[in-house]
């Protein structure tokens, strides 16, 4: 059951991230993207993070998507703007593509890593309770910088996108 | 319940990564248009994202879940700047096609 279930959504990961990629409109890549990120949310509810499912879901889903979807729609990006690329190109990328994956997948094949199979301890490790505890106990420097950060982005996004007053 | 890696395995998920890894860097040479890159960067950050829960999972170690949260603040913050950059570059060039912005090429 629960096998079906990660092949059936390790499918939908990649032939949407596939789609994102191919489609020749940019709001039908951003919605085949929303699709991707739900199943790779899927993945970690099947992992069982919820915490990690939700903030995924909330975070790229909902923040992330609809960023990228609005800036498509300010820009009025038309599917007969986009010139593609010469044949070469797209044949070169494609080659890349199957070596970059050929080498990957055939190097961890070859090495054969000896993994233990998994024994589940019954520990409670990823809980939204023990996470806040570790983020806020260990982690709470980075967790302060993570909050600067994103006020840092939000002050440069709104400056570069302002309209300059005087024509440069 | 049965955990998802006593049936599955760890392996499977590294393949899953590896792939999805591969599609994202795809993405990034076969595509001209500056917002689906951005997409595909998303894909390649997701890619690590789900290796790092895998092996907090296998580990049972809460730590690589942290690392995913603050991967998921970080890339929050990048594309916000990378879309204010891209609206900047539309509104002075009129496109966000790359092959446009060799301004800078001799």
């Amino acid at each position: 059951m629960i096998e079906i279930l990660f092949y059936i959504l390790s499918a939908v990961t990649l032939g949407s991230a596939f789609l994102t990629i191919l489609s020749k409109n940019p709001i039908h890549s951003a919605i085949w993207l929303v699709v991707c990120f739900f199943s790779i949310a899927g993945h970690y509810a099947l992992l069982n993070s919820q915490f990690l499912a939700m903030v995924h879901i909330i975070v790229y889903s909902g923040a992330i998507m609809i960023l990228m979807l609005f800036t498509i729609m300010l820009m009025n990006l038309n599917i007969s703007d986009e010139v593609s690329k010469p044949v070469v190109t797209k044949i070169v990328a494609t080659v890349c593509f199957c070596l970059i994956g050929f080498f990957l997948v055939s190097a961890l094949a070859q090495t054969a890593p000896t993994l233990e199979t998994y024994t589940n301890t019954g520990v409670d490790f990823q809980s939204i309770q023990v996470l806040g505890k570790v983020l806020l106990n260990e982690f709470v420097l980075p967790f302060e910088m993570a909050a600067v950060l994103l006020l840092m982005a939000m002050i440069g996004a709104v400056l570069i996108s302002k309209k300059d007053k005087k024509t440069a | 319940m049965e955990h998802v890696l006593q049936q599955i395995g760890i392996d499977q998920y590294i393949y899953l990564s590896i792939i999805l890894f591969s599609i994202g860097a795809f993405g990034i040479l076969y595509r001209r248009n500056a917002i689906v890159m951005f997409m595909s960067i998303e894909i390649m950050l997701n890619a690590a994202n789900l290796l790092l829960v895998a092996f907090s999972n296998y580990h049972e170690d809460a730590n690589g879940q942290v690392f995913v949260f603050f991967t998921m603040a970080v890339a929050a913050a990048e594309v916000a700047i990378g879309l204010a950059i891209l609206v900047a570059i539309y509104r002075n060039i009129g496109s966000i096609d790359i092959d446009k912005l060799k301004n800078l090429k001799g």
